[in-house]
This record gives structure tokens, sequence and C-alpha cells, in this order.
């Protein structure tokens, strides 16, 4: 068992708490540096996509972990952030102009989007953003002139003032940087006056604004860096891919990563990542799979679908804090044996709250 | 106590619908004082303190606070101007820990802005360490340390309200509303409550405006006592007088001399009477 003992406020502000998470980030960082040289260049290419949906699941983490506010229509942020990447990039803008473009017309959409969220919320806000989704998938169909339509869209490879990308090692390094400066802003905002009012928020709206907190502003702040998020994520899976349509921004990806910060874990910033391995593995999983099951089942179509269905429920019924939450159960589990009492994580049932706010 | 009112509510009204739920309420709260309002249940008490914290709007009347008309501060800012509240039901952040919560209560005095705080800039760095230091003050003051780091979900009741006054308490205001301070508190925590409310007045210097229904604490901590019934003041003045006006006393439990029993008997009186 580690006991903590903080000498100074700077000590509780760090964001490493102790010496072993020092080493063992810095592992982790050393082996993800070095992995070009390790991996075969198919399973870094999948590394590569689970850095991108990190990226857009630290941004829906964001939103809907920590400020409360469910989005069902989050592929419609990534496919702004893709499109618009798509274009610039194709008219000849360099990479990080055109990502910087990708940001901002991203964040502009979420903060359009945020603004049902001042009034309507929990599942009615759910479906604003539901709607919100069809309606930018159908803009991707019809606008052929800038998206090419239902016969798609090809990109070019970034090109940072000259220095191209194109081999995947490269490619790689680009998302490694980019998601490691996401990583550190979420997790500054998060240990900031900012961050505490998306909790706050979250937790008790009425009594977050008797705090002096600004529902508006801080609800529009978390929609549009949530957008933000996933449209640099969307920059970089139009540069992955090669390749866009509208039917990649379809409601099956709004509820991948709705799925990948529930199994992840709402509300932890880890949550994020260990979604983002389990949906990228998750495909690769059930291929294995097909082969040991009956044919009439393993061939069936939509059978990712049923499975992924499955593992949500199992979730949702089994353990709501999602993998990031067993993780700290196995962990406290070890730290406290043999003392570990079943109960240890069940919350106290929440006292009967007050709905006066409108 | 001054001159001028901390603060001064005229004539206020809310009407939900066809129901007045607060009519034609008038009090000044002076600097300095403990003001209590008192009442059966149903009388408008919490209605009264949503209306200063602005989560409703007075139908009629007005409520000045420092020379600033209530009715024209959006809701956010009134916490900026120096009113802080608790609840009723206490509405803290359940997956925060004390310290966490508290650091929102000092939410309004923040001194960075969304960049530095991105960046985590050097001034970020000393802003939060000074919140921090400040929180801590507040932490020696009601005995929390124990609880600093915990998870308010976890915490029992009576914790949660010493953790609800510590959050109101660190946006350093200058008045305290305290919807029920008491409620689901034991015998011993309501006397710590009184203390507290005593040492907020006397060393903190902060006014405190609160409703309450143990008359016990309501005597031993408040300058003044306003007393309503259904929507409308019956009395106001020192404990003593509220509490043997004949309105009062009716309202309470229709024509009835006394109103000593409606007091909380101390246990171990009774027992050895």
């Amino acid at each position: 068992m580690r006991f903590l003992f903080k000498t100074s406020y700077a000590d509780d502000v760090a964001l490493t708490k102790h010496g072993g998470q020092k080493f063992w980030y810095g592992l982790l960082m050393v082996a993800l540096v070095l992995a070009p040289w390790a991996l075969p260049e198919y399973w870094l290419a999948q590394l590569a996509f689970v850095l991108i949906y990190a990226i857009v699941g630290l941004g829906l983490m964001l939103l809907a972990g920590f400020t409360g506010q469910v989005s069902i229509g989050h592929a419609a942020f990534l496919g702004v952030g893709a499109y618009t990447q798509a274009y610039l990039t194709n008219h000849g803008w360099p990479f990080p102009l055109a990502l910087a473009a990708a940001m901002a017309l991203s964040a502009g959409t979420g903060v359009v989007v945020g603004v049902p969220a001042l009034r309507v919320k929990g599942i009615y806000l759910g479906i604003a953003t539901l709607a919100f989704g069809f309606i930018v998938e159908e803009v991707f169909a019809r606008w052929e002139s800038v998206t090419g339509g239902n016969a798609g869209l090809h990109v070019k490879a970034p090109d940072i003032f000259g220095w191209k990308l194109d081999d995947d090692a490269s490619f790689y390094y680009l998302c490694l940087v980019l998601c490691v400066l996401v990583t550190v802003g979420v997790l500054n905002l998060l240990r900031s006056p900012t961050g505490r009012a998306f909790v706050a928020i979250r937790d008790s709206e009425i009594s977050a604004q008797s705090m002096g907190i600004n529902l508006a502003y801080y609800k529009g702040l978390s929609f549009a860096i949530s957008a933000a998020l996933a449209g640099v994520a969307g920059a970089l899976y139009a540069h992955k891919l090669r390749f866009l349509s509208p039917d990649q921004f379809s409601l099956v990806q709004s509820v991948d990563l709705l799925l990948l910060v529930v199994v992840g874990g709402l509300g932890f910033v880890h949550g994020a990542f260990l979604g983002a391995i389990f949906l990228i593995t998750m495909p690769q999983l059930i291929a294995i799979g097909k082969d040991w099951l009956p044919e009439s089942i393993g061939q069936a179509a939509g059978l990712q679908a049923v499975v992924y269905g499955i593992v949500l429920v199992a979730f949702v019924l089994f353990e709501p804090m999602g993998l990031y939450g067993r993780w700290l159960k196995v962990r406290t589990w070890f730290q406290l044996f043999p003392f570990y009492r079943k109960g240890m994580f069940k919350r106290q049932k929440a006292f009967a709250k007050s709905d006066r706010l409108k | 106590m001054s001159d001028t009112p901390l603060l001064s509510a005229r004539d206020l009204q809310v009407r939900f619908g066809g129901v007045l739920a607060v009519n034609k309420v008038s009090f000044d709260v002076g600097r300095g004082e403990v003001f209590t309002i008192i009442g059966p249940n149903g009388a408008g008490k919490t209605t009264v303190f949503n209306l200063i914290s602005r989560i409703y709007t007075p139908t009629a009347g007005t409520i000045d606070f420092e020379g600033h008309r209530l009715s024209e501060v959006p809701p956010h800012r009134v916490a900026e101007l120096g009113i802080a509240r608790t609840f009723q039901n206490i509405e803290l952040f359940e997956y925060a820990t004390v310290l966490q919560n508290m650091l929102i209560g000092h939410h309004v005095h923040r001194k960075t802005g969304f960049w530095s705080e991105l960046l985590f800039t050097a001034a970020a760095r000393r802003a939060e360490c000074e919140a921090r230091e400040e929180a801590e003050k507040v932490i020696e003051f009601l005995g929390l340390q124990h609880h600093r780091d915990s998870l308010v979900a976890g915490l029992p009741y009576g914790v949660r309200k010493v953790v609800e006054l510590a959050r109101a308490l660190c946006t350093r205001p200058k008045l305290l509303l305290l919807d029920e301070p008491s409620s689901g508190l034991n015998v011993e925590e309501t006397d710590d409550m009184a203390f507290w409310i005593q040492d907020i007045k006397h060393d903190l210097g902060i006014t405190v405006l609160m409703v309450e229904h143990d008359m016990t604490l309501v005597s031993r901590v408040s300058d003044r006592v306003l007393a309503m019934a259904q929507g409308e003041p019956l009395a106001i003045g020192t404990p003593r007088e509220v509490q043997s006006d004949p309105r009062v006393i009716e309202a309470y439990l229709g024509a009835v001399e006394d109103m000593s029993f409606l007091r909380r008997t101390e246990p171990f009186k009774r027992t050895r009477a």
C-alpha cells in the first residue's frame, strides 16, 4: 500500500502524484516512441487509429463524462473536421493551417449545437444532437462541390510547409505528438477552475450557478472544446484513410464513440484511451472469434453490431465505471490485500436532489 | 449594526399560477447580524431564499443588496456580489472531493483565463496554490482535515452539511444564506453548527440569513427573527418577542397558550425528571 505525503500545495497541483506514476508513464512514452521499429506495419496503423480515437474520445469524455452533456451526434464534429481538412489540403493548404481551420470550424459548430443544451437536458439533449448528426451527414452527401457527395473524396498526404508525411511511421509520430498535446491540455483544464466548473455543472447545475458559475458560458465552452478535439481527430482520420465518404460519419460512428467513453469509463481521462483500444481491437477479436463459431452465426451479417450491443449492455449492467473502474478495483484489491471488501466502490445512494432550476 | 442595511427586501411577492407563495414580505438584514426566518412548512421561507439567490424572480417588490437591485443581476453574478448559500437538501458536487468542492466555491475569485489554464502557466499554478491555501483556512475553521481528499459521495449526511457550509465560506461572502442548517443533524452536530454560526458572525464578520425549524438553535444564535405563515409575514423582532407573539403561536398550533413544547426537549433532562 502506498501512502502519499503531500508537503506542499505544488504537490497537490502536480500532474503525477508520485514517482511510480512518473516511471510508468515515462516507460509508456518510450515504448510509444520506439513503436515504429518494434511493430509490423499493420499494427502501427492500428496504433495510429487508437491515438486518433483517443483524441476524439477525450473530447467526448470532457463533454459527457465531465460536463454531463450527452452527445449522440459526435461523428458530425469528426466529419466537419475531416472534410475541412480534406478540402483545404486538396487546395494546397499546409497541414498546420488546415488543422487550425478544421479545429475552429468544428468548435464553431460545437457552439451552435451547444445552444439547445442551455434549455434541454439529458435524453432530450441526446435527441437534439442525434438530429444534428443526421443533418450534417445529409449535408456531406448533398454538398457535392465541396465534399464529393456519396462518390467520396480523396485526401492528399499531410504536408507541413513542404515536409511531406506520406509514410506510416512519420504519420504515426504526427498522431502521437498531437495526442500527447491534447492529453496534457485536457489534464491542465481539469486541474484548473475551468475543469472544476464543468464537474460542478455535471453534479448540480443549481448549486453551480449559486457558486457563480455561468452555465451558458461553460456549457458552450465544453461543447466547443469537445467539438474542436473531434475536429483534430477528424483531420487525422481524413489523412489516415485518404478517402472520405458521408457514411463514415453516420449514426453508427456516433454510437461507436459513445461506446468508447462508456466502456472506457465515464469521468476518467484514462477511460478515453482504454475505450479507444477497445474500439480498435474489438473487430480483430471478433474476426478471430468468427472461426470458432458455427458458420450460421460466425458468417452472419451484423455480428459486430450485435457483439457491440451486448458489450455495451453488459458494461452498463455490471461495470458502470467502465474498464478504468475495473482496473481501479483490481488495483485496490492488490493494494489492500487481504482487506478488500466487496462493497468498497458501492456509491451511497444520493440524497434527494432539489430540482428547482426551471 | 450600522445604519444602512446590507440587504433590504420590500413588498416581495411571488405568484406560481394561482398560488401566492410569498406576499407583502419586507425585511432588512443589518450588517453583522444573524437574521432567521421561521414558519410552518409551506410558509414561503425557502422561496424567499430562492428570490435572493435569483433562482426565482419576484412578481412584485424589490431586493437591494449593497446598492445593487438584485432582480437586475444575472443569477451567476449573485455570488460575485458576496451572497453565498447552502441548500435544504444538500447540493454538493458528489463525484468530486471535499477540497474540489471548496475550490469550486472559490470560483468567483479565479484570476486565470482559459488559455493560461490550458497551458497551465506559472500564473495558473500560483493561483491554484493560493486557492488551496485559502481553502485550507476554511478546512481548519470547520475541522474538515480528515475528509479533505475524500469523495463527497462516500460521506455521511452530517459531514456533508459541514462541507456545504465550507463551500459557501470559500466564496468569501458578505451575506451567508443557510437553508435549514440543522435539518438531519443529531443533537451534538446541531450544537457544533450553533457554535460555527456564532463564530462566523463574530470571528469572520459575515452576516447570516437563515431558515430554521429548531427553535433552540434559533434562539441561541439569532439577533432577529421573522415569522412567516402561508407566504405572509406575521411578526418580526427578537427571538423571545416573536415566540410569544400570539399570531405566531396561532400559526403553529392554533390558539394555544404556550408553544414551549415545540422546542427540542433535552433527552437527559427528561429521563431525570
